[in-house]
């Protein structure tokens, strides 16, 4: 299988910046300046003590794990029913509607920083996590109804009618029947969501000053805070890696299985 | 029974509305007014929308936003289908394969720019070691086509991985009995891509370009880590230029009417590609 080489090639391509940070969050800072080294020479753990010993960055791990959860249960529950309806019934105006939900994901959330500061203000939500969970459903929930409806449309409508038939009520149906069909559906659906809030930047830094702060804006605030202290962000880079590492292995054999059902 | 739709639609609205629907209002709203600090606001009509137009920076960060939208969609769209199919169609080489790809998704977006960041800069960076070797100079912060090229790079290296994924997911979706078919009509490969592959991946192509689409010219955190919008404003894009307009900006009007711009433009343009796509699929004859 010759082609497969390509494929190889990139992934090794994909794999070398990645590298690169790893190798560098190994490294004192000293070696890091000095000379140029393909693998650490003075391999040291420093780096990632302290960060692991310090509040400022655990804390933005935590927040931030915790607001992508927040928004993926929020944006879940609300995009199941609605992709229900998109799927499964012909009402006025649906079509214009779906496009709009659609013209949502497609809001620069540059464009939206200041409405949501303003608007967040006047509800005291400033600096919590709810601010950022709730902003994230910008563009997570017309993402999420768009996979969600894909895979509905794809369970043939019999199936509902059968279970009626068979004397399920609506809700049992639901439980028994449908959501195990769409169980893939939902895990990817909640791999998009989670990934999208997770790596989001601009809301997140708008919408959080010192408590609710998630780590991405954690690393872009030391950043910017003088002194170069490359090896520990080059260890923090790496943490912030490391979640997201973690969900594609869980959900890895979910995944598969959504993506042979053919939408993404 | 005819309000059902509506009930199951409600919770999505509600969510909405909080997180879309009132803060448009609220842009709207103030992209009609002149609100300087200190005073009161008073009616300016079209003339917030007039200033950002003539705005010598807000064209170039356009232009440059329209021209990097478009290396990035034909380099990554391209890359990203041969890649799906080099992917293997079962065995543990797609796991693998599968996870590795979903990595680059998962960095933070900023993580991305200090990966990229530390990987180019001059004085602690592999890179410009590396063309040093073979008698190239680069600096990302001095030249502006070093900046260019290097924030392209980094854009294939975050994103062709999903463009693979969502390729091979339509991949997988189309029945090996397809395939069969051609193979009995001794189709060559080329004409077993053309007439076979191709229009059955319309749909998920169309996902993927969109998607591409909508998000590089959103574009924001990585460039703003990796270059700073320099060297110059060579790589200013249109959310730099508009976030510099909200926060920086003394001028809340002015900053609405950029958003509002902003948004017309992204809408607009993903409509024309969403019909030019449609169209295109329709023309070779299929009726998928």
């Amino acid at each position: 299988m010759k082609k497969q080489y390509y494929l190889i090639l990139f992934l090794v391509l994909l794999m070398v910046p990645i590298y690169w940070m790893l190798n560098m969050s190994f490294k004192p800072n000293s070696e890091i300046l000095q000379q140029l080294t393909f693998y650490p020479h003075e391999f040291t753990l420093k780096n990632y003590q302290e960060i692991l010993s310090s509040e400022f960055w655990r804390s933005g791990y935590i927040n931030s794990i915790s607001m992508a959860l927040m928004n993926v249960t929020f944006v879940t529950i609300t995009a199941l029913p609605a992709a229900y309806a998109f799927s499964r019934w012909n009402f006025r105006g649906d079509k214009h509607l779906f496009f709009w939900f659609l013209t949502n994901r497609m809001a620069p959330p540059a464009a939206f920083m200041v409405p949501f500061f303003i608007l967040y203000s006047n509800f005291n939500l400033i600096d919590t996590y709810w601010a950022v969970a709730l902003a994230h459903c910008l563009f997570n929930l017309p993402l999420a109804i768009w996979i969600l409806e894909g895979f509905m449309s794809g369970i043939p409508k019999e199936i509902d009618e059968m279970a009626f038939l068979d004397g399920h009520s609506f809700p049992s149906f639901v439980w028994n029947i449908f959501l195990p069909l769409i169980t893939p559906g939902i895990a990817v659906t909640a791999f998009f969501t989670f990934m999208f809030s997770w790596v989001e930047l601009l809301l997140a830094r708008t919408l959080t000053n010192e408590a609710a702060q998630p780590i991405t804006v954690t690393l872009t605030r030391s950043l910017g805070a003088g002194g170069w202290d490359w090896g520990v962000l080059a260890a923090a880079g790496v943490l912030a890696m490391v979640p997201g590492a973690i969900i594609v292995y869980l959900v890895r054999d979910l995944l598969a299985t959504g993506f042979s059902m053919g939408r993404v | 029974m005819k309000q059902r739709p509506w009930l199951f639609l409600l919770p999505a609205l509600l969510l909405v509305s909080i997180s879309a629907f009132i803060p448009l209002m609220t842009v709207m709203n103030y992209s009609q007014l002149t609100l300087l600090p200190g005073t009161q606001p008073y009616f300016a009509g079209l003339e917030n929308f007039v200033a950002i137009l003539q705005d010598p920076a807000f064209q170039g960060a356009l232009g440059r936003q329209f021209l990097f939208s478009f290396l990035v969609l034909i380099t990554e769209i391209p890359l990203g289908l041969a890649l799906a199919l080099c992917m293997p169609k079962d065995g543990p080489g797609v796991g693998v394969s599968l996870v590795l790809l979903g990595i680059p998704l998962l960095i933070p977006w900023n993580v991305v720019g200090i990966i990229w960041r530390v990987f180019t800069r001059s004085d602690i960076g592999v890179l410009p070691e590396v063309f040093d070797w073979v008698g190239v100079t680069y600096n990302v912060s001095q030249f502006t086509g070093d900046a260019w090229w290097t924030v392209l790079a980094m854009d294939i290296w975050h994103w062709t991985p999903l463009v693979v994924l969502i390729c091979y997911a339509g991949l997988q979706a189309i029945p090996e009995e397809f395939y069969m078919a051609a193979k009995i009509d001794r189709a060559s490969p080329w004409k077993t891509f053309r007439y076979v592959t191709l229009p059955n991946l319309r749909g998920v192509l169309i996902i993927a370009v969109l998607l591409r689409l909508m998000d590089s010219f959103k574009i924001y955190a990585e460039p703003f880590v990796l270059t700073g919008g320099g060297p110059g404003s060579a790589t200013t894009f249109l959310s730099t230029y508009t976030s510099r307009m909200a926060i920086g900006g003394f001028q809340m009007g002015r900053g609405a009417a950029t958003s509002l711009i902003y948004f017309f433009i992204v809408i607009l343009l993903s409509f024309v590609v969403y019909i030019i796509m449609l169209n295109l699929g329709q023309g070779a004859g299929n009726d998928s």
